[in-house]
């Protein structure tokens, strides 16, 4: 039993001293993906706050949101993780006209 | 059928077919909006096991296709393609091979409501996160699945029949969701399942980026055995860690994972060298309270951690490696695991 716990110590340390080394950064988390949909521009001027927050709080809870896809499979894509992540319809539009202010 | 038909190529055949079915909606859904263009997307691998001392290589592709057609259906499914290269055993010198075809997943999904969608077809169990969310190629951050896999995804991971699932509530604070399916028994050998049925509600604290949720599943033939399971996942906004846990219970054995993982992007952002960097650690444990030999997971009690370390490469492309210690009354042992994933996503053809 002895053994066990040395290793569930050893991978905790392990993971723990990754934060501690590592120098605290105040910058908020980028959005991982940068659609060639859409750029920064317009997105950030997209009057539509939901659309960004919820892409935010939802995509890249199961994977990294991919670097970048063409504006005409975004539709696709929604739906489909919309399935995939049991999002609302509301959630589906929102995040569909974020990526395509 | 599926009992005299067990080569690679006649297993091929019928994968084409049914390939050539999706084919088919994808050339109907050409008429498609313009942002509702068919996508080919999914994974292309090489990967590498080395168990007690004999190393096995895998090529795998795993295309996946997602089609609508009109504003409320969407067609979806996932092919697995791949070899195995394992050395002979005996002190034979040379490999022997092992080639495996199949589909994971094809299904029609009707978008009934905001808060509904039907399924129909064969889809992916869902039992806890890991059959659903993980199991592809470029997402799982290891190469093999959890210990636990086979409680509650009902033998082969798929099912066949039907499924409601959708958002029973969405606010800003919280989300409430929710699946449900039935699967009748099939032994076609492209369209393999059980008589089961089950589901899953799980409530996700979008702010928090905090979710718990609760799984089960019944086997309606044989014994007619359950399987519960509970599983959380929790990833702070600000922060690149991310833990994923999950439990599984069935009348012979249960088990649990736990992972964290921590991408280095304070060094850098995640595109320095250093911040691609992503150390994984897993811990697993398996509690066997009587002989099963069908439900695939260890024999004896066993513990098991894992350390990986990911590096993401520009491009899409993914190397994992990672070392495991298995420890366990039948025997202790040490895996090592390479590979390297390319993540794939295109339309299927020009659009306007
Ligand atoms: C519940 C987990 C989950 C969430 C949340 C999620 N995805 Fe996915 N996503 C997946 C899985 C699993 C796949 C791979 C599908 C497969 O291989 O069967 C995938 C695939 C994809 C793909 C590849 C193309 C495709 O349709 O398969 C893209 C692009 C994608 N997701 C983007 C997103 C975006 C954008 C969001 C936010 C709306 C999102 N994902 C949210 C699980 C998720």
């Amino acid at each position: 039993m002895m053994k066990h716990w040395t290793l569930l110590t050893l991978g905790v340390v392990y993971l723990a001293t990754l934060p501690l080394i590592s120098q605290d950064s105040n910058s908020s988390a980028k959005p991982p993906v940068k659609p060639r949909v859409t750029v920064s521009a317009n997105r950030n001027e997209s009057p539509d706050g939901n659309g960004e927050r919820k892409f935010q709080q939802n995509c890249s809870r199961c994977h990294q949101a991919p670097e970048g896809f063409p504006p005409r499979i975004s539709g696709t894509i929604v739906r489909h993780m919309r399935v995939r992540a049991s999002l609302s319809a509301q959630d589906e539009r929102d995040i569909l006209r974020f990526l395509n202010p | 059928m599926g009992q005299t038909c067990k080569t690679f190529f006649c297993t091929s055949s019928r994968v084409i077919t049914s390939l050539a079915l999706v084919v088919g909606s994808l050339a109907a859904a050409h008429t498609a909006i313009a942002q509702d263009t068919p996508l080919i997307s999914g994974g292309v691998g090489f990967f590498t096991i080395t168990n007690g001392g004999r190393t096995t290589y895998i090529p795998v592709l795993a295309p996946v296709l997602a089609a609508p057609l009109g504003p409320r259906l969407l067609v979806e499914s996932r092919a697995t393609i791949l070899d195995s290269f394992s050395p002979k055993r005996g002190g034979q010198s040379g490999y022997t091979s092992n080639s495996f075809l199949g589909l994971s997943y094809l299904q029609l999904d009707y978008l009934a409501n905001p808060h509904a969608t039907v399924v129909a077809g064969e889809f992916l169990t869902p039992f806890g996160t890991y059959n659903e969310r993980l199991s592809p190629i470029w997402i799982g951050n290891f190469v093999d699945a959890p210990l636990t896999f086979g409680l509650g995804t009902m033998g082969t991971g798929s099912s066949v029949g039907g499924m409601l699932r959708g958002s029973a509530v969405s606010t800003e604070n919280v989300s409430l969701d929710y699946a449900a399916y039935y699967s009748a028994a099939s032994t076609n050998e492209q369209f393999n399942a059980e008589r089961a049925t089950g589901g899953r509600v799980e409530m996700y604290l979008p702010q928090k980026r905090f979710e718990l949720g609760a799984s089960y599943g019944r086997v309606l033939q044989g014994r007619h055995s359950n399987f519960v399971g509970m599983h959380l996942w929790w990833q702070p906004a600000e922060s690149p860690l991310k833990f994923r846990a999950e439990y599984a219970h069935g009348e012979h054995s249960s088990g649990y994972w736990m992972e964290a993982d921590y991408r280095l992007s304070h060094f850098g952002g995640t595109e320095s060298p250093i911040g691609r960097l992503e150390p994984v650690f897993r811990w697993q444990q398996v509690f066997r309270a009587s002989p099963d030999s069908t439900d695939g997971l260890p024999s004896a009690d066993t513990n098991r951690v894992d350390f990986g370390l990911d590096y993401h490469l520009p491009h899409e492309v993914r190397i994992n490696t990672s070392y495991s210690r298995q420890l366990s009354s039948s025997g202790n042992r040490n895996v090592w695991q390479t590979g390297i994933v390319y993540r794939f996503l295109f339309p299927t053809w020009k659009g306007k």
